[in-house]
């Protein structure tokens, strides 16, 4: 049982001492180091970064319109003049990719933000604050996860789309309006981890050590507890991006999302499933960015776990 | 933790209860939609039928006694009954029970009787062959949405090989031993649909929570003590891994009634989901109150069952 | 009056000669020469006959039918004394026969029509359908209690029993069409002795309510709302050696593009109904051989509404109100230059193939009420001509303008593949002429509602232009007619719950609608009905695009008998496989 052994060796952040014996290096440096040794999560970067690159600077290289229709070249498959091939209003899906990628990891990974940042700090409260302030954080989780969302987002459509669409411009105003929406709905389950690893670790020895060393709560939580409890976090961070890439096209169903000209990945996607029998590259390639995104940002989250797992140990 | 904590728990979850359907039936009530559009949109069915089907449910009364109306009803027992179908709500809901149970309990057992072995394994030997063909699995399963691999499957299986069928179907006329091989030939799609969904996603947690606990000390003690390998997982790791795991799938365990809307719409399930969905759409609110009401009855549940398996599985965790 | 008579008058009021012999008709409606026949043999034998609604119907009483789905699953067991077929003429059910001037049934003045009850029908439990049946059918539509959806046929109207066969329909005021109670889906009866202890305020009680009981082909089985809706063959069936199936499988949900699959593709199902898919879709899966699409015109049309009220300026706590006018759209020139750069026959060609045909016109059908005056044609030079004309010069941005005004328009329609594909070609080539067009698009739901407080509700339309479909169904556009009209302006004082939508107010369509209501001479009526509708086009009130047939897939060998005027199961009776 973990009560009959010590946690873990490094367990107020001190390196261990077969480590010590080295020339020390800063906490961030450390983490660097063994984040470069794996293999997988270094080059899941060099991938992430160059389709952000190619979203973000595809339109120099890539310059045709992404509304162009033209009946003529309906549904065709990749060609030279269409290395994506078109869909069904003749329209070049490169060009509609690398325009609709920005909005697409934009929103994805500013929602996965909102959601674990309102998550963890619900969570850690939760967890660390027993008794009433628990109660009453698990009562507005349980109400969240009850609320059916799709009269939830027809209300805010009704309430907030015209008046953020005033102040920030149609799209400012809707991304704002999409990444609050996601985070604002997806954030429970990060919660409920977050405050169930904290319920346990709040009881440990190492935590009962630094608590009596006169550590503050808040320095109990984010340095001692915090980092040992970002496992799960990590991955539902991870999953949260791929989900938000699909709520997006979902939501622009509802009117709520981005115009529907708007070819974001997730809607390409699914303007595609009705003609996957006779044109399957129009959903290929939607498809296969979605899972490159997912599947690098998973790498890189695995990555960045071990960097940053207090008992480094592998 | 005593019987004293349980209780309280339990009492506690009346009142929260009570919040809950105030907060739902406001957004529920505010929410735009009205279950005559149709009607609306027909040249020869004049403004005034209209006017008085809304009046004569209520529809037009502010929010707040319409909700009064019907928790009293409620506590009497009386569920309501649907704007668009005229029948009482609990009816409606216990038609769709039967079959949600069956095909949503079914995936998500499948989903965890599947992810939680593969996740083990995989953090058991992290970065070995099995571990990235099931994170890579595991990937493809949440990085593509339901509407698309169930359309998927059905393109496969039931339009080039023709093996299943994809039109659910809730009276099949076979019995006996045929009838279990039919219900099993049309549920195998959806059920791996969302099978596949849930687990992806639960794997992941699976393996992280497992490395969490693998490389501590005392599974190497364990492991130099001479234990062997599968009796430290199991009786060592597994154990203390599992608060995690248990977050979601009590998180998850709701859904169980609550439906897949996406799944079901595909195959033609009809489940609670394809209800709620058809309901929320005609803006029928005491067909989605009675259903998102029991849905948060089971949230709350779960909730609690969790802090109490929290407690078994780490006697540390107390409740105060 | 003679035949004869009748043609030589039509001619003289500027119609062509076989045109003149389709407006052959009493009042409004018009009347099969013979009712269709099918040479059945025997009764039964046909198997289950497997119908898939991608809506599924919620309820079975068809007086509380809120949409087609209810109506087409209570037509499967209720019948009304006719239906409509697909030339939009009665064919009697559970009548004897149709009233008519000659027969003695239809009052010379249009105030009364009386009908024979077809003797020794019998409902599934076996008790008559007696003038009881659709006297108490009446009062309990017209009862505000009973909340019935129906009840719209019935309410100004009076229906007397003369003997145990015979009811009399009397009017408050001449009606040339007549033809509205106890017909089509509207006027199925349900019994008395079973509905007569719930009317009114226990209406909801009733337990037929979800067993229903009638004198159709089909004897009910079993109902799940929203799921399945099953029924058996009744071998008591008024009309000799019908149905052919010996039973009916209606399973529902799902989306269009499946349950087009699951007929033409797989063969699961025998028939799909209401298949909004496009058309290449339909081609490609027609190809694979099980089954063929059925394509049946009623006179439904997609069309782009123009605003003549500022949806920009809020007046009195609403936008579009009636007290202000459009700063552009108010312009004639503009209103014919978007009719010119819309692309009906590309939206045709490239989006609803065979399903839909682009047309000038508000009134597609019946044939007869259809306008030869008009014509369309998408030109882009002549557009730009024309605005260069009026005065709407391109800014710097390329948007046309005068003065502060700017040819920048709203565009909204519901959610809808076809139609966002719809909006990107009319966006392309607006664009082209300098017009700014922003799109948006809201979820059906809201959209096609009557929620007051919901401004995205087309009703409401806050927008410049606006496109859904729209169709009078009936084989009659007088009452359709009403959505232009002065004093059926949509605004805030009657709810949103005016029909005249584009808020368009003209005396001469209104002098000439009025006087279209109190014609009974059928050849004058049709050239008063024409006249509107030439009236909306000329002004370009609105842009019609196509003409959309109702679109359904059937198995290979199953011959259906459809209505574009009627429910789609109306004729389920007839169905057999070849």
């Amino acid at each position: 049982m973990v009560s009959s052994t010590p946690a873990s060796l490094s367990a107020d952040g001190k390196p261990p001492a077969a480590l010590a014996a080295a020339p020390p290096l800063s906490p961030s440096r450390e983490a660097w180091r063994r984040f470069r040794k794996h293999k997988l999560a270094v080059a899941s970067l060099v991938v992430l970064t160059l389709i952000v690159f190619c979203v973000a600077f595809g339109t120099l290289f890539w310059p045709l319109a992404i509304n162009d229709i033209d009946f003529s070249s309906m549904l065709q498959g990749p060609s030279m003049a269409h290395p994506f091939g078109t869909d069904d209003l003749g329209q070049d899906i490169l060009a509609r990719m690398i325009y609709g990628g920005r909005i697409s990891l934009a929103v994805g990974l500013a929602a996965m933000f909102v959601a674990v940042v309102v998550g963890v700090t619900i969570g850690a409260i939760s967890g660390m604050a027993s008794g009433r302030v628990d109660a009453a954080l698990m009562w507005v989780t349980d109400l969240f996860l009850s609320l059916p969302q799709l009269p939830l987002l027809l209300l805010v459509i009704y309430l907030f789309r015209e008046g953020l669409k005033s102040a920030l411009g149609p799209e400012g105003g809707v991304f704002v309006l999409i990444v609050v929406v996601i985070g604002g709905l997806r954030w429970m389950p990060v919660a409920r981890l977050v405050r169930a690893q904290f319920l346990s670790l709040r009881e440990k020895e190492f935590v009962e050590a630094a608590r009596a060393l006169g550590a503050s709560r808040m320095r109990l939580v984010v340095r001692h507890i915090l980092p040992n409890a970002l496992g799960p976090v990590i991955v539902a961070g991870t999953i949260e991006v791929a989900n938000a890439i699909i709520a997006e096209s979902t939501l622009s169903f509802l009117g709520l999302g981005f115009p529907p000209d708007i070819p974001t990945w997730g809607r390409v996607l699914f303007d595609a499933k009705d003609q996957l029998d006779t044109a399957p590259h129009w959903a290929l390639f939607p498809g296969g960015a979605i899972f490159l995104a997912v599947l690098t940002i998973n790498f890189i989250g695995d990555g960045l776990r071990d960097a940053l797992d207090p008992r480094r140990v592998l | 933790m005593s019987p004293a904590y349980v209780l309280r728990r339990i009492l506690l979850a009346i009142p929260s209860l009570f919040g809950i359907s105030v907060v739902l039936f406001t957004v529920l009530a505010l929410a735009p939609g009205d279950p005559f559009g149709e009607l609306m949109t027909n040249p020869n069915v004049p403004a005034s039928v209209q006017l008085a089907l809304r009046a004569k449910f209520g529809l037009d009364d502010p929010v707040y006694i319409r909700y009064v109306h019907w928790l009293m009803a409620m506590l009497h027992g009386d569920w309501g009954f649907s704007f668009v179908s005229r029948m009482n709500v609990d009816i409606l809901i216990m038609q769709r029970l039967p079959v949600t149970l069956a095909v949503i309990g079914a995936s998500q057992l499948l989903a965890v009787l599947v992810a939680i072995p593969v996740g083990v394994l995989g953090a058991a030997r992290p970065y070995s062959l099995f571990d990235q063909i099931a994170n890579t699995l595991a990937f493809i399963g949440f990085s593509l949405p339901t509407f698309f691999t169930g359309l998927l499957l059905i393109m496969v299986f039931s339009i080039r090989l023709e093996w299943l069928p994809f039109v659910f179907q809730s009276d099949l006329s076979s019995t006996g031993w045929q009838w279990w091989v039919d219900e099993i030939r049309q549920s195998i799609m959806p059920i791996a649909v969302l099978g596949l969904f849930q687990g992806a996603s639960l794997v992941r947690f699976v393996r992280s929570a497992v490395l969490d606990v693998i490389r501590l000390d005392y599974v190497t003690t364990a492991r130099s003590k001479g234990i062997g390998e599968r009796r430290v997982l199991v009786r060592h790791v597994v154990r203390n891994a599992l608060i995690p795991v248990v977050t979601l799938v009590a998180l998850q365990m709701p859904v169980v009634f609550g439906g897949a809307i996406i799944t079901e719409q595909i195959f033609r399930v009809p489940g609670i989901g394809s209800l709620l969905i058809s309901s929320i759409l005609s803006n029928d609110t005491p067909v989605v109150m009675g259903v998102t009401f029991v849905f948060a009855g089971l949230v709350i549940l779960f909730n609690l069952i969790a802090d109490l398996l929290y407690g078994f599985l780490d006697p540390r965790i107390a409740f105060r | 009056m003679s035949r004869r008579g009748f043609v030589q008058r039509m001619v003289a009021a500027g119609l062509t000669v076989p045109m003149a012999a389709q407006v052959l008709a009493i009042g409004g409606v018009s009347i099969a020469a013979a009712p269709r026949a099918y040479a059945a043999t025997k009764r039964g034998g046909g198997g289950t006959l497997k119908l898939l609604w991608w809506q599924a119907p919620t309820l079975l009483n068809p007086h509380f039918a809120t949409g087609t789905k209810d109506q087409d699953g209570s037509r499967v067991f209720y019948e009304p004394l006719a239906n409509w077929n697909q030339e939009g003429n009665l064919v009697p059910v559970l009548a004897a026969e149709i009233p008519s001037v000659e027969n003695g049934g239809l009052a010379a003045d249009g105030t009364s029509v009386t009908w024979k009850i077809k003797q020794g029908v019998k409902f599934h439990d076996g008790q008559p359908l007696t003038a009881d049946d659709l006297v108490f059918n009446w009062e309990y539509c017209k009862d505000p209690a009973t909340a019935a959806v129906t009840s719209g046929s019935y309410i100004n109207v009076k229906v007397e029993k003369i003997d145990d066969h015979t009811i009399k329909v009397i009017f408050a005021k001449p009606t040339p069409f007549w033809a509205d109670a106890f017909v089509g889906f509207n006027g199925m009866i349900i019994p008395k002795h079973l509905f007569g202890e719930y009317s009114g305020s226990k209406s909801r009680d009733a337990p037929t309510n979800l067993k229903p009981v009638g004198t159709g082909p089909f004897k009910f089985k079993s109902f799940n709302p929203g799921d399945l809706v099953t029924g058996e063959i009744n071998a008591d069936y008024h009309v000799a050696n019908q149905p052919f199936f010996d039973a009916v499988e209606m399973k529902g949900g799902g989306d269009a593009v499946s349950a087009a699959r699951a007929v033409l593709q797989t063969g699961e199902y025998h028939y799909a109904w209401n298949l909004q898919v496009e058309d290449e879709i339909l081609k490609k899966l027609e190809a694979s051989g099980k089954g063929k699409v059925n394509l049946t015109p009623g006179a439904n049309i997609e069309h782009i509404q123009l605003n003549n009220t500022d949806p920009n300026k809020e007046v009195d706590g609403e936008r579009s109100s009636i007290k202000t006018k459009h700063p552009s759209l108010s312009d004639p020139a503009v209103r014919e230059a978007l009719a010119l750069l819309i692309d009906r026959k590309a939206v045709q060609d490239y989006i609803y193939g065979r399903t839909a045909k682009a047309t000038s016109n508000y009134v597609n059908g019946p044939p007869r009420m259809v306008s030869k005056n008009t014509s369309y044609e998408f030109n882009i030079k002549k557009a730009i001509d024309l605005l260069d004309k009026a005065g709407w010069k391109p800014g710097p941005d390329g948007i046309r303008a005068k003065g502060d005004v700017k040819l920048k328009y709203l565009f909204q329609t519901s959610i809808n593949q076809p139609r966002q594909k719809n909006q990107a070609i009319v966006k392309q080539s607006c664009e082209k002429a300098g017009i700014g067009i922003e799109i948006k698009s809201v979820v059906a739901s809201v959209y096609f509602s009557s929620d007051v407080a919901n401004p995205d509700t087309y009703p409401h339309f806050y927008a410049d232009l606006q496109m859904y479909t729209t169709g009078p169904g009936r084989p009659d556009p007088a009452q359709w007619m009403r959505s232009f009209l002065s004093e059926e302006v949509s605004q805030k004082s009657n709810k949103w719950q005016g029909r005249n939508i584009t808020r368009w107010q003209n005396k001469e369509y209104d002098d000439t609608w009025n006087a279209s209501e109190n014609e009974m001479d059928p050849v004058k009526r049709v050239a008063l009905l024409i006249k509107l509708n030439d009236l909306v086009i000329k002004n370009n009130v609105v842009i019609p695009e196509l003409f959309r047939m109702s679109v359904s897939a059937a198995a290979k060998n199953l011959n259906v008998t459809l209505s574009g005027w009627d429910s789609d199961t109306a004729n389920l009776r007839e169905w057999h496989t070849a």
